[in-house]
């Protein structure tokens, strides 16, 4: 349903998404996970034909954002990051607006547009003035026009930002309902958002995908490498010696404090050797003060991913 | 084409549901009654042609505060992105928002009918001159309204652009003025391009075809580079 190929935006000092190529599929909700600047709001932008790639090309419901322009933005339907609305209008009369301008028939404008107002759960707030409502409910209003016109492909940027929680948890239903009909593009930098709503995650740092998977994969990948965290009393080097010769384990770092020595130990997936430091410990004379299994999260992967990133270019 | 309409309702609405509109048209119903009984008093003439002549000036200023806020408002709050990724061309934007501050400009000079109403009462007025007056009135406020649009589409400040717009307006009828008597084909073409000189025919009665061509395209063309302007947000 969309379609990115090797895509760019330039701003006059910087590229602010670098050559980026993905791909939606029918019927898929997509995360784009990224921090501060990563480029998500910019490929929206592009996406929602707001403003052009500098190079690069991208196609949604087959229509091509640069060239067929009108038609893609009828198949859209866009919540942008802050969600931009008419302060004076009244709920309704906006919605209404948008209907009109989305070019809902005008026999279906109340069926669609009471739909929208009722699964966006504004119907206590529909004859309220926009200016006046608390931004939980603007967010909402945003989406249902988003929703109006019942495009194919739904593009939402940050959806659920500024929410309480409970709040938080509701749109998410919402979205995770309106991801059985639509296809579905969303951003955020929150994670357990990605982790229940998304079939599948493209990680975005400085422009570029750093990771794209789904967000299962995503972790078990790390996950299964067990990162064991210990903490000993005894003689670091040799202790370390002694855990890098166990079978299966991957890496071993480690920092001396004095007496005591912190070590990472990561292994192999699927295996598990925290028997095997037990007792190697213990034979080089070390006390074992602590020792926990630190499985990676999606945090933690997004964390890894985005500084790595940042190392490798500083 | 269809969604002029709806582009137009909305702007319409939002102006009289902001203190801009009734504003505007209580300024313009002060200055102009203020003009008509002065120059009603100087001239004992049952004409509108001298006080319409100082409306210029009036509407000069208070267009661009009607155009201001079109784009400059969306440019600044950011309602711009929704409007540009709905499915309108931007030509059917640029027209429904030209449509809405001519028809506001249009119901700001409505009153001034009360002046030939008592033109009517005191004396005998010249109807064909008041007809011919405010077809150029009419059309004046197309070219200074998509003057002020283009203003507005290239910023983001309501203030600059108004400011922005009056300047432009006031140019364009002072450089006529200015150059008023003077022979030759630079001081004609400054004329030409002026308002002023076009105005005052239709408040003299006539109705030139010329002076309406001049109105009429002059619109036509800052509406074609306006559509320009806010479509270069999409070239590459
Ligand atoms: N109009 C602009 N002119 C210049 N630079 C811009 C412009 N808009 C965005 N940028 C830059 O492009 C980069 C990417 O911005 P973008 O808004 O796409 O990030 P984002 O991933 O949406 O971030 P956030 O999570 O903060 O919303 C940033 O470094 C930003 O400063
Ligand atoms: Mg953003």
């Amino acid at each position: 349903m969309i379609k990115v190929e090797h895509l760019a935006k330039r701003y006059a000092e910087a590229y602010a998404v670098n050559d980026i190529s993905f791909e939606v599929k029918e019927g898929e909700i997509l995360g784009l996970l990224g921090p501060n600047g990563a480029g998500k709001t910019t490929t929206m932008r592009i996406l929602t034909c707001y403003m052009p790639a500098t190079s690069g090309t991208a196609t949604v419901a087959g229509f091509d954002v640069f060239k067929n322009s009108v038609d893609v933005r009828k198949n859209i339907g866009y919540l942008p990051e802050n969600v931009p609305l008419y302060p004076e209008m009244r709920v309704k009369e906006y919605l209404s607006f948008r209907a009109k301008l989305k070019r809902v028939p005008h026999r279906e404008r109340k069926t669609k547009i009471a739909d929208a107002v009722d699964r966006c759960r504004i119907v206590d707030v529909q004859n309220q003035i926009i200016g006046t409502l608390s931004k939980g409910y603007r967010q909402r209003v945003g989406l249902a026009d988003a929703l109006v016109h019942d495009p194919k492909i739904l593009i939402l940027d940050e959806p659920t930002i500024g929410l309480d929680p409970n709040q938080i948890r509701q749109v998410r239903q919402l979205i995770k309902e309106l991801g059985e009909k639509h296809t579905i593009l969303l951003s955020t930098h929150i994670l357990p958002e990605v982790e229940m709503l998304c079939g599948r995650v493209i990680i975005i740092n400085k422009g570029k995908i750093v990771a794209m998977d789904t967000p299962a994969n995503l972790e078990s990948q790390l996950k299964a490498d067990n990162h064991i965290a210990l903490e000993v009393r005894g003689n670091g080097e040799k202790i370390k010696n002694a855990l890098s010769g166990i079978k299966g384990v991957r890496r071993v770092t480690w920092r001396d404090k004095g007496e005591i020595a912190n070590f990472a130990v990561e292994s192999e997936k699927g295996t598990d050797v925290r028997e095997e430091i037990f007792s190697s410990v213990v034979k080089n004379n070390g006390i074992i003060r602590e020792m926990t299994l630190a499985p990676i999260t999606l945090e933690e992967v997004f964390h890894q991913i985005t500084t790595q990133e940042q190392e490798v270019t500083a | 084409m269809r969604c002029t309409g709806t582009i137009f309702q909305r702007e319409i609405s939002a102006y009289f549901l902001s203190p801009v509109a009734y504003v505007v048209i209580a300024v313009f119903m002060i200055f102009s009654g203020y003009f008509f009984s002065v120059m009603l008093g100087i001239t004992q003439e049952t004409t509108l042609r001298y006080s319409l002549a100082y409306t210029q000036f009036i509407l000069s200023i208070l267009t661009p505060v009607i155009t201001m806020r079109l784009f400059a408002e969306e440019n600044k709050t950011g309602t711009i992105e929704p409007l540009m990724t709905a499915p309108v061309t931007d030509f059917v934007v640029v027209f429904g928002k030209f449509l809405a501050a001519w028809a506001l400009y249009n119901v700001m000079i409505v009153p001034t009918a009360f002046y030939i109403i008592f033109l009517a009462w005191v004396g005998n007025p010249d109807y064909g001159a008041i007809i011919a007056s405010y077809i150029g009135l009419v059309l004046m406020g197309g070219l200074f309204i998509s003057i002020g649009l283009l203003v507005s589409a290239v910023t983001k400040n309501q203030i600059v652009a108004a400011v922005i717009g009056i300047v432009a307006l006031l140019i364009l009828l002072v450089i006529g003025l200015a150059s008023a008597g003077n022979e030759g084909w630079f001081y004609s073409s400054v004329r030409y391009i002026g308002t002023y000189d076009h105005w005052e025919t239709f408040t003299k009665g006539v109705v030139d075809t010329r002076d309406v061509i001049y109105y009429v395209s002059f619109t036509a063309l800052l509406l074609f580079v306006v559509v320009r302007i806010v479509e270069s947000r999409r070239w590459r």
